[in-house]
């Protein structure tokens, strides 16, 4: 099939970027979206222009390295899937398409569909974790976890990072992301010591990276290629309330 | 022209202490020199790769008190490839009561090996692994459980017990995550400084130790030097040399590489492992392949039709016209062979013209009976997210039809060499994760990657680092000269890629390597592929420095620049592996020489002449071979048997 393509193009923050239109003859219906761009990639290149820079590594939708918004859906219209995982086959012949990196003012634009999201790492640091140092914890047995918190935990645990949320949320929040750690160390026995301060201290980091409130939209669940529940941000308020109160 | 190689003096591991196995590890660690807590803070230690390894090493040096420098190129330390392992990891918990020992895992993961590996090594990882559990649950790693709530268990290739722990098909990003918010907690108490997005392109060796390393910024494209008392590379395995394979994108040698030329040993290099179930090749512009856990031979039973050339749909092929072939060659262990072994067996029905789907290059693996037996709600809890994974990227429903695997490039057990205590052959040169070679001599067992991971970077290395930074008094000043060096190095290897403006990309070339190595370096091989490889090898990559366009500059964000060095370093190891390839006549694990097999085609060893590790030292002459052998106390070698 053939494609026109529309594509964000910027270089480096100051540039102001602009869409770029290219046409790609020849799609397999079983190529990846990325490998669609790698294509147009290798012609531009020999073409002495300049390749299209997105983020990608492991091309099977866990590391959560790869996004844009594609078509004005982040990672494209189909449902829980990164842009990695989607595939030409649910592209119509003719059509065309634009590509876009992630809008939002905590994740400023490097190159092209390329973002800054370590704003993601500090909003970890400040408590997505469960105070460890190698070596001193007890027999994994000692403490049995009931399976289906255990489970509960696990569904948040899937999280890959990607920005998808804050992608598609009106308001920019980066809600959903923090609020799926706060969920998964809320639910399990390990996690309850530091649980209000945690809930605190990431939500305040949350804010001061510049992330916008949650309205409950719920455009995050519905972009998350892994599912996120909008259920994990209510938890989030009450934990957070929690210590606030305090 | 096959490159000309030469036998130097054999190389010995001095570290691990003698005496009883099973005390080794403790008396090292009780000989082990300490660094009194004042004296941490001021040494700095450069861990390179943050996945299992390099993210828990960084994290746990941290806590120590060390001075930590991380990097990694992705563009959070959470992206590291470990976040992409399935199926699980293995510890001798015996939570089970089937059976299980350190002793157990010790002798399958020895035997699994193939005798390639240092018994020492091993037993410290089966020691360990039992400590790794514990930690990941008190950092809230979300294992399976069962209804009683304790952790749920299942068994895997290469093993009779069940002993591995998984979070459903998710298990490497549920561990790394937990040492990626281990690392972000000591990054937060300023114990160590993250730099992502930073490629490491050179070691900065002086006075005869690694002193540092230098940087290229991805973002800014900025040449930096980082000075430390040690450097620890943890940066993965070199399997995308064959251009596909299920490693992610960035992938490279590149780090490892520049060690090895710098005077660390490469040791194994042609020890490869092709994974028995992957999704085969759609087309041309295949960028990557995907791995189906293995963890499905569980449940899922591997088939192709008796008759060759039978193109009829897999539901219209009755049961008697099909061949359940690994259940027929290998009654004992059936469907969960090790990794070789079933590889090959998939690689062979295909050579005889029974492979199904595209151009005849997979077999299928057929949950009908388990989803008969258990329902398919229960198939759906087991492997649900791998049903979805493989539906997304074929097309195909594997619920209605079988799905379709072939075998491709894993994992590599080769690279850098290391002693007991992980250190190279450059003094404060550590290797730590699938970059060493160490515990899994030539075929790695299924969920023990992760386990060598952790248990190498939580446990071993801070102790042994330690030891060497003990005596950091020392080391004296870096030579700027040396520093100096190391930076023109790799500037004018940025300036010489960027300045040919060929005619052909760097992916091209990457390509045609992958294709060469699968086709003559691959599954099977022979005196005469590999030389036709050695021969082909120095041509492509005159081509390529001669002939590949990398376009823009070296300032900014150039991503077709930092694949085309990649690429460059891969020519140089793929001929290396060939060469490692060639040399070892026998077969062994992931090693297979046509040459060398018994009546049933099997691989055959050969103790008599190659009971060693092959370590090779870089030299502008030439490779030089120097020889590891090894001693088996406790294991007794025998031919590997699975039937
Ligand atoms: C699809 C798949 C599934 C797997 N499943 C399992 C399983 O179920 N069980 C199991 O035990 N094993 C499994 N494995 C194997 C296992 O995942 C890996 O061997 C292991 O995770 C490697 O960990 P590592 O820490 O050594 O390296 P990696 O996780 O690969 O990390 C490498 C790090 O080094 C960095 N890096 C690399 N080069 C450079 C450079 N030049 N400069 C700067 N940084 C650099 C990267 O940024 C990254 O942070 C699987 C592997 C694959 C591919
Ligand atoms: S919550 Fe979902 S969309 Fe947001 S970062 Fe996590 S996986 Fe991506
Ligand atoms: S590239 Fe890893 S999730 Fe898409």
């Amino acid at each position: 099939m053939n494609l026109t393509l529309k594509i964000w193009r910027q270089n480096g923050s100051s540039d102001r970027g602009r869409m770029v239109t290219y046409e790609v003859q020849d799609v397999s219906p079983d190529m990846s979206f990325l490998e669609m761009l790698d294509v147009l990639n290798e012609r531009l290149i020999l073409e002495g222009d300049d390749p299209v820079a997105f983020d990608h590594d492991c091309r099977e939708g866990i590391c959560g390295m790869c996004g844009m918004v594609i078509n004005g859906v982040a990672h494209g219209e189909q449902r829980a899937t990164t842009t990695c995982q989607l595939h030409m086959r649910h592209f119509e012949d003719g059509a065309t398409v634009t590509i876009e990196p992630w809008r939002a003012a905590p994740f400023p634009v490097v190159k092209d569909l390329v973002v800054d999201r370590s704003a993601f790492d500090r909003i970890i640091q400040a408590g997505g974790f469960i105070s460890v140092p190698a070596g001193s914890a007890p027999d994994a047995h000692a403490v049995p976890v009931p399976k289906d918190d255990a489970d509960a935990a696990f569904d948040a645990a899937t999280c890959i990072g990607c920005g998808a949320c804050v992608a598609a949320c009106p308001n920019g929040s980066a809600s959903l992301f923090t609020a799926a750690k706060i969920t998964h160390l809320g639910l399990l026995p390990q996690g309850q010591p530091e649980r209000a301060s945690r809930a605190k201290a990431m939500v305040e980091q949350m804010d001061a990276e510049g992330f916008g409130g949650c309205t409950n939209t719920g455009e995050c669940t519905a972009v998350c290629p892994k599912g996120i529940p909008l259920d994990a941000i209510a938890r989030m308020n009450a934990d957070y309330i929690k210590t606030a109160a305090k | 022209m096959t490159l000309s190689w030469t036998v130097g003096e054999p190389i010995k591991d001095t570290k691990a202490p003698s005496g009883p196995i099973e005390e080794r590890w403790d008396t090292r660690r009780f000989q082990a020199k300490l660094v009194n807590p004042a004296n941490k803070r001021k040494l700095t230690v450069i861990v390179v790769g943050t996945g299992l390894a390099g993210g828990s090493a960084a994290a746990t040096l941290g806590e120590l008190g060390y001075k930590v420098k991380s990097f990694c190129y992705q563009d959070s330390p959470r992206r590291a490839h470990s976040i992409a392992a399935q199926g699980g990891i293995n510890a001798a918990k015996n939570y089970r009561g089937d059976g299980d020992s350190v002793y157990r895992l010790f002798y399958d993961t020895v035997k699994g090996g193939d005798f390639r590996a240092r018994e020492s090594n091993v037993y410290r990882l089966a020691q360990v692994s039992v400590n790794i559990i514990d930690q990941a649950v008190a950092q809230g790693v979300p294992f399976a459980r069962e209804y009683g709530g304790l952790l749920d268990t299942r068994s895997f290739g290469g093993a009779q017990v069940s002993r591995t722990f998984y979070a459903r098909g998710q298990t490497g990003q549920q561990l790394l995550l937990g040492a990626y918010q281990a690392l972000e907690r000591q990054i937060a108490a300023g114990t160590v400084e993250m730099h992502t997005r930073h490629e490491m392109l050179e070691v900065i060796v002086s006075g005869g130790r690694a002193r540092g390393i230098v940087v290229r910024d991805l973002v800014t494209g900025e040449i930096e030097k980082h000075l430390a008392d040690a450097v620890v590379l943890a940066t993965g395995g070199y399997g995308n040399v064959f251009f596909l394979s299920t490693n992610a994108k960035g992938c490279n040698t590149t780090a490892i590489w520049r060690a090895h030329q710098k005077g660390a040993m490469f040791a194994n290099p042609c020890y490869t492992q092709i994974h028995p179930t992957c999704i085969p090749v759609s087309g041309e512009y295949q960028s990557k392949l995907t791995l189906m856990s293995e963890s499905l031979r569980n449940d899922g039973r591997v088939w192709v039709p008796q008759r060759t050339g039978d193109d009829r749909t897999p539901a219209d092929i009755p049961e008697d016209e099909r061949d359940y072939y690994l259940e027929r060659i290998y009654p004992a262990f059936g469907n969960l062979v090790p990794r070789d072994i079933a590889s090959r067996a998939a690689k062979n029905v295909c050579d005889e013209g029974r492979g199904v789907g595209p151009g005849g290059l997979g077999v299928y693996l057929d949950f009908a009976d388990a989803i008969a037996r258990l329902g398919r709600d229960a198939v759906e809890k087991k492997y649900g997210n791998l049903f979805e994974m493989y539906e997304r990227i074929t097309g195909e429903n594997p619920y209605e039809t079988p799905m379709r695997i072939y075998p491709a490039v894993h994992y590599t057990m080769g690279g850098l060499w290391v002693d007991y205590d992980l250190q190279s052959t450059v003094p404060g040169l550590f290797v730590i994760g699938e970059a060493n070679f160490s515990d899994h001599g030539a075929n790695r067992l299924g969920a023990s990657a992760l386990m060598q991971g952790l248990a190498d970077g939580y446990f071993v290395l801070p102790t042994t680092v330690g030891d060497y930074l003990a005596g950091s008094k020392t080391f004296g000043d870096v030579d700027q000269a040396d520093v100096a060096a190391a930076e023109a190095a790799v500037q004018q290897k940025i300036e010489r890629l960027l300045s040919v403006d060929g005619t052909r990309t760097a992916d091209s070339f990457h390509r045609e390597l992958g294709r060469l190595m699968w086709d003559y370096c691959g599954m099977e091989r022979t005196d005469e592929s590999l030389r036709k490889a050695l021969e082909r090898i120095p041509e492509l990559r005159e081509e390529f420095w001669n002939n590949v366009k990398v376009p823009g500059e070296g300032e900014g964000l150039n991503q077709a620049l930092e694949r085309a060095g990649r690429v460059a370093d891969f020519f140089d190891l793929a001929e290396l592996m060939c060469l490692d390839a060639l040399h070892r006549t026998e077969s062994c694990g992931g090693h297979f020489r046509a040459e060398s097999q018994d009546e049933d085609g099997e691989a055959l060893r050969d103790d008599e002449h190659f009971a060693y590790v092959a370590a090779w030292e870089w030299s502008p002459e030439g490779p030089v071979l120097h020889k590891e052998e090894l001693e088996y106390e406790y294991v007794k070698m025998t031919q590997r048997s699975y039937k």
